[in-house]
């Protein structure tokens, strides 16, 4: 069986399902054909997930790798490049099991314009897709940015009241990033290329093989990680991120929380990493600290927000901050920690948007002061929420504790973080989680039912049930059972942190073979340079070598 | 009978009987008014296992049987299992949780009669023994953790029982974010220990644990006692379990007295070899064991909610408990465990029989065109003379007073006697806060026989404080009910003499100690290298905690006896002053979290960090937007004013891109 069609069915079948929608009369065949489109990806992409096998090595050529090329000149080694390796085997499934959920929880959410909004919906997971699958970094910039416009109208047409500033928030952020990173990413394949004899290259595994000089690594490493770090997002860059949400319909807001922030976290994991190993160490605990800071403050702003939404917002904001922290502790606990919280925050915070969204379809209102006593009223949608807010907030038995506790318990052993202070920082997480979580629920369905309209709502219908059920079984699988999955990503995590500890070591040993300054070269034998003190080093670096003094690790 | 198979029993009925109770009649509403069915399916869901751990208890061939289902999570180093271990120790926990646990459900299908979320009060029950199973029975930490939080959760469900009220759900959120703070602190501990032995299960932690540099050790055990002080209602984490007397009685009993706030003990006994390494920990946790007690008695004496009055009766003897753990006595500990499940679970079954009789009281005064506003069926101001209505609760509530009070022979009285016996035996042996923890525990004991007396007294003795008491009677609880009273009440009778002194009985034949003691093979160890106490000291010893218990009982009957009614509170109230008031304010604890921790948080966020996300942060990009673009209203002119934004970064990028090829080469 060619599985390698597969992936690129996987990725462009929803983009056919756009086009096809635009050619539908009515509201109804829309709705039901983009149903149709993401259900057919969904079963497309178990066929990923059943062929994918992890005991193959993806060292030198992912999975069902598909490529297409030759349509630039020679020399330069651009091409349609899509695969599946460990780290993103969990993610496509997230975003094609997230497609028909989404189009589910729209069904009557979104009143006018269902030709635009589901077509904008199903080109949005072409690209999230996309920039999960690809291998060569031009495409990946290209998906990246696919991404960015069909989310910048699907808030800006069918969002809140201040859905215009929200759009445009999310937009400029972004974009300050990628473009950022496209300047990164074409210094980064000329200088490959030029090194390898090529001209141009952007092939993940071409870029892979080649050792940065220190100094370069560091501002290469910087314009990725911002753009990632704007994506994820990181403290101080998460503003946009409340106003996204809270514009955003709830589709949109699934999608946003479940995906599209794992872009960021998936590139840093990537990208950043394996190519840059000592400027991601260097600036690891700086990060960590950030990241520390989003875990703490971004749950004491969820625990003041009377807006449901934007709690759950704020609270993506701090277990993000996990997922930061986990990647930037450089071990194997850690990391295969951040891999599967990623799914797991996608999960369970998916959840907590579309059931706050049912709310709003009900009550036109995300204010919590206007709910109060809803258990008596809404039992099963409570139970939903119940179960929800515990995945959320790491109860052991549900998905979320796993990560959480992967990543802590791996930061703490952690040689690169060494900090005892800064884990047991982010472990107060935990609590305060259960305070914002607790306090959602607490105001929202506990209770005398104050208010008539709320006396009268209806529960969940069967189809928010069978939106939601699939997601309720697989905090409990992935709780109790999550070894099956963890099977999937490690060899690809252990492939990744090979990668990196070698080539922290073979940039190490360039630099002391050609060493840049009498000074300098001392320092930094054995341990990675600070990232302040290596940033006269990155100057000087920049400006003396050229790419072709870059060499190859093997 | 195959004991892997029984085991997976024991674990797997009570979480079957939970989501038959709990999962099916969300979808067959005509299921939740079965009550006989449900009632009797939970029940059996606990009851069956405890026939087998009778079964295993039985055949227990000293080896412990370590079963392995299957790998919950692994990667690098870690690597954990669902494996559970039964050994002495887990085998009397076990005993005691799904024997009492039986009995309190057999109980809670009477008490509960006619509750519309009887159903779901059952699946939470069935959903507790589950993950108090995966607790005790783990063979290592992260289980052991499952069943920790498990059990916090299901408190929390329990104690938001009735939700409609809004003040039992925030007692239910007290005790989850309380218990929090503890979890944190027992997360720490686990990875400290995985970093220092890169294993978590018990096999690994026992053998190594105690190696750890003393330091380190040091603060693993603090920590893991900082987590205990929150199961287990310890200074400074104790205000949640006060709170929690929200929740339906027969969970009061079950979860708040018998079985989850001893979580805390277990987990030191599981790993009391590592406890024993550090002594200077070791008097932390008899201290404050000791001061916890201390205080929790004098607040109880203030009470006049019968269960309030129970529930820091149960801090008091958790802490009494904690005394054992701090000066090495664990299994003294475990063995006050066993004895305190009987009598405070029999306590809080009486109170319960007793609040239902007084609703009723209640209800008749109503119908008889009382304004009953102000009326608590659970202030004991307005009980009194309870004993000729309600014999079987007056006798079983009597005996286990008396128990917990420490009257010579009944089974508080041997666990009691064995802890202050034993911090005596560290002090004799040279460690002063031996001392300090024996005179504490021993005043603690004779305020613990007064206020119990008290409770007693003003609950059932002298004359009905109730409005038209001659008219309308309290009744007698089914059988149901009192059954299971009679059950808890006798072992409370005989439940001491698995530990019965070596100095009455002679030789060392104390049978807990054998069975649970590390000379003797079994998991939980102890304080090596006494000095021997002379026999006359020891006979002594036994002599005075029965005085103390006899003279604080008597003092307790004394100043309510029949006809005294309430007088001798007033007594108390004018010559103590201040000192009273302050115990009725609970020592102002709980102000202070709130008005400085909860407060400060809270305030912080708002009037903080709120304001600088929306200006200094948030700010900060909207200049810069600013900067490029007006802002307006209509999509058409965002696209342009988005486009420009795009070309402009476009040409910053570019020129970006150049800057920096140019810098290359």
């Amino acid at each position: 069986m060619d599985f390698a069609a597969l992936t690129s069915l996987v990725i462009f079948l929803p983009l056919l399902g756009a086009l096809a929608l635009l050619a539908l009369p009515s509201a109804e065949s829309i709705k039901w054909t983009a149903l149709g489109t993401t259900l057919l990806t969904f079963v497309a992409s178990i066929g990923l997930f059943m062929g994918y096998d992890p005991s193959v090595s993806t060292a030198e050529m992912p999975q069902m790798a598909h490529v297409v090329g030759g349509w630039f000149p020679d020399g330069v080694d651009v091409k349609y490049f899509v695969g599946i390796d460990g780290l993103n085997i969990l993610l496509v499934l997230l975003t094609t099991l997230l497609g028909p959920i989404v189009v589910l929880s729209s069904w009557y959410y979104i009143e006018r314009n269902h030709k635009g909004y589901y077509a904008l919906l199903l080109l949005l997971q072409t690209g999230v897709t996309g920039v999960f699958m690809a291998f060569d970094l031009v495409l990946f910039y290209v998906f990246f940015e696919l991404t960015l416009i069909p989310m910048y109208f699907i808030i800006g047409i069918w969002g809140g009241e201040d859905r215009i500033y929200a759009a445009i928030k999310f937009v400029l952020y972004t974009l300050v990033g990628s473009l950022l990173m496209l300047a990164g990413v074409l210094f980064l394949g000329y200088a490959a290329g030029s090194a390898q004899g090529i001209g141009f290259t952007t092939d993940w595994y071409n870029l892979i093989d080649y050792t940065i000089p220190l100094g370069t690594q560091t501002w290469l490493f910087f314009v990725f990680a911002l753009a990632f770090a704007i994506k994820v997002p990181l403290f101080p860059l998460h503003t946009w991120l409340p106003d996204a949400h809270v514009q955003a319909p709830t589709g949109g807001s699934v999608i946003l929380a479940g995906v599209l922030l794992k872009m960021g976290t998936y590139g840093l994991i990537r990208f950043c990493l394996p190519f840059f190993p000592n400027a991601a160490q260097s600036a690891a605990v700086l990060i960590a600290v950030l990241a520390v800071i989003g875990i703490i403050y971004g749950a004491l702003l969820a625990r003041v927000q009377p807006d449901a939404k934007k709690l759950v917002a704020y609270s993506s904001v701090s277990h993000l901050g996990f997922v930061v922290l986990g990647i930037f502790a450089f071990t194997t606990e850690a990391m295969q920690g951040a891999v599967i919280q990623m799914i797991n925050h996608g999960i369970s915070t998916g959840a907590l948007f579309l059931l706050v969204g049912m709310l709003y379809e009900r009550r036109h209102t995300r204010l919590m002061e206007d709910y109060g006593g809803l258990a008596s009223s809404v039992p099963v949608l409570t139970t939903f929420m119940i179960l929800s807010v515990l995945a959320s907030a790491g109860l052991p038995g549900l998905n979320g504790f796993v990560g959480e506790f992967m990543i802590l318990l791996g930061s703490f052993k952690s040689t690169v973080l060494d900090s005892t202070t800064l884990v047991a920082l982010a472990t107060s997480g935990v609590i305060l989680a259960a305070v914002y979580l607790l306090h959602m629920v607490y105001n929202t369905f506990f209770g005398e039912l104050t208010h008539t309209e709320n006396a009268e709502m209806t529960d969940m219908t069967m189809r928010e049930f069978v939106l939601m059920a699939p997601l309720a079984i697989l905090m409990l699988v992935m709780g109790f059972y999550p070894q099956p999955f963890l099977n999937q990503t490690q060899p690809t995590t252990d492939f990744l942190l090979e990668t990196i500890e070698a080539k922290h070591i073979a940039a190490i040993e360039a630099e002391q073979e050609v060493p840049v300054s009498a000074v300098h070269s001392e320092d930094t034998e054995a341990e990675p340079a600070p990232l302040f003190d290596s940033m006269p080093t990155a100057l000087r670096t920049a400006a003396s070598s050229s790419p072709a003094s870059l060499s190859p690790t093997r | 009978m195959d004991s892997e198979l029984l085991v997976r029993l024991i674990l797997l009925l009570p979480l079957a009987g939970a989501l038959f109770s709990g999962v099916l009649p969300l979808f067959l509403p005509q299921l939740r008014t079965s009550e006989g069915l449900i009632g009797t399916v939970s029940t059996a869901a606990v009851a069956l296992p405890f026939a087998f751990a009778v079964y295993l208890f039985a055949t227990f061939s000293g080896d412990p049987i370590i079963t392995s289902y299957f790998t919950w999570m692994a990667a690098g180093d870690l690597s954990i299992d669902f494996a559970y271990r039964i050994d002495e120790l887990s085998l009397i926990m076990l005993l005691v949780v799904t024997g009492v646990g039986s009995v309190i459900h057999w109980y809670s299908t009477g008490y509960m009669h006619g509750d519309s979320g009887f159903w779901r009060f059952f699946a939470y029950l069935n959903l507790f023994i589950f993950a108090m199973l995966n607790l005790i029975l783990a063979n290592n930490l992260p289980v052991l953790f499952l069943g920790w939080e498990g059990v916090g959760l299901c408190s929390y469900l329990l104690i938001g029982f009735w939700y409609t009220d809004l003040s039992n759900s925030a007692a239910a959120n007290k005790a989850f974010i309380v218990n929090r703070v503890g979890d944190f602190a027992f997360l720490l501990a686990m990875f400290f220990l995985f970093r220092e032995v890169g294993a978590l299960d018990f096999g690994t932690l026992l053998a190594e644990g105690p190696g750890i540099d003393t330091t380190v050790l040091g603060f693993i055990v603090l920590l893991l006692f900082i987590g205990a002080t929150g199961k287990s209602a310890q200074l400074p984490l104790f205000v949640w379990l006060p709170d929690a007397m929200a929740g339906p009685t027969p969970v009061s009993a079950l979860i708040h007295a018998a079985t989850m706030v001893t979580s805390g003990l277990y987990l030191l006994a599981r790993l009391s070899p590592m406890v024993l390494e550090v002594p200077h920990i070791m008097m932390i946790i008899g201290i404050v064991g000791a001061i916890t007690a201390l205080m929790a008695a004098t607040i109880a004496m203030t009470q006049n909610d019968i269960k309030k009055v129970l529930a820091y009766s149960t801090v008091s003897q958790l802490g009494f408990m904690f005394m054992a753990a701090g000066v090495g006595a664990f299994f003294v500990a475990i063995f006050h465990v066993v004895t305190h499940a009987f009598f405070k679970g029999c306590l809080f079954l009486c109170s319960g029989s007793v609040i239902h009789s007084m609703e009723h009281v209640e209800h008749d005064l109503e119908a008889k065109g009382h304004n009953m506003a102000g009326f608590d069926p659970q202030d004991m101001r307005t009980m009194g003379g309870l004993k000729d209505y309600m014999p079987s609760t007056r006798w079983t509530y009597l005996i286990s007073t008396l128990a917990i009070a420490g009257i010579p022979l009944l089974a508080g009285f041997f666990s009691k006697d064995e802890i202050l016996f034993k911090s005596f035996e560290l002090g004799y042996s040279g460690a002063f806060y031996g001392y300090v923890v024996w005179g504490i525990a021993a005043v603690t004991a004779l305020l613990t026989a007064f206020y119990m007396l008290r409770s007693y007294m003003l609950t059932f003795e002298g004359e009905p404080r109730w409005p038209d008491a001659d008219t309308v009677h309290p009744h007698e609880s089914p059988a149901s009910m009192t059954i299971p009273l009679w059950i808890l009440a006798g072992l409370s009778i005989v439940g001491g003499y698995i530990g019965l002194p070596a100095v009455i009985q002679g030789g060392d034949l104390n049978w807990i100690h054998h069975f649970l003691g590390e000379p003797y093979g079994g998991p939980v160890h102890e304080l090596k290298d006494l000095a021997t106490v002379p026999l006359a000291l020891k006979w002594g010893l036994v002599g005075l905690g029965s005085l103390i218990a006899i003279v604080g009982a008597y003092i307790g009957y004394r100043a309510y006896r029949p006809g005294q009614a309430m007088a001798y509170d007033t007594a108390l109230q004018n010559r103590l002053g201040g000192l009273y008031t302050f115990w009725d304010a609970k020592y102002h604890i709980d102000d202070f979290y709130n008005e400085v921790i909860v407060d400060g948080l809270m305030d912080t966020s708002k009037k903080v960090l709120q304001p600088m996300d929306a200006t200094l942060i948030d700010g900060v990009v909207n200049g810069v937007a600013a900067l490029s673009q007006s802002v307006s209203n209509g999509v058409s002119r965002i696209q342009t004013g988005l486009i420009q934004n795009y070309a402009l970064m476009l040409v910053l990028g570019v020129v970006l891109v150049l800057g920096l090829m140019m810098v290359g080469a």
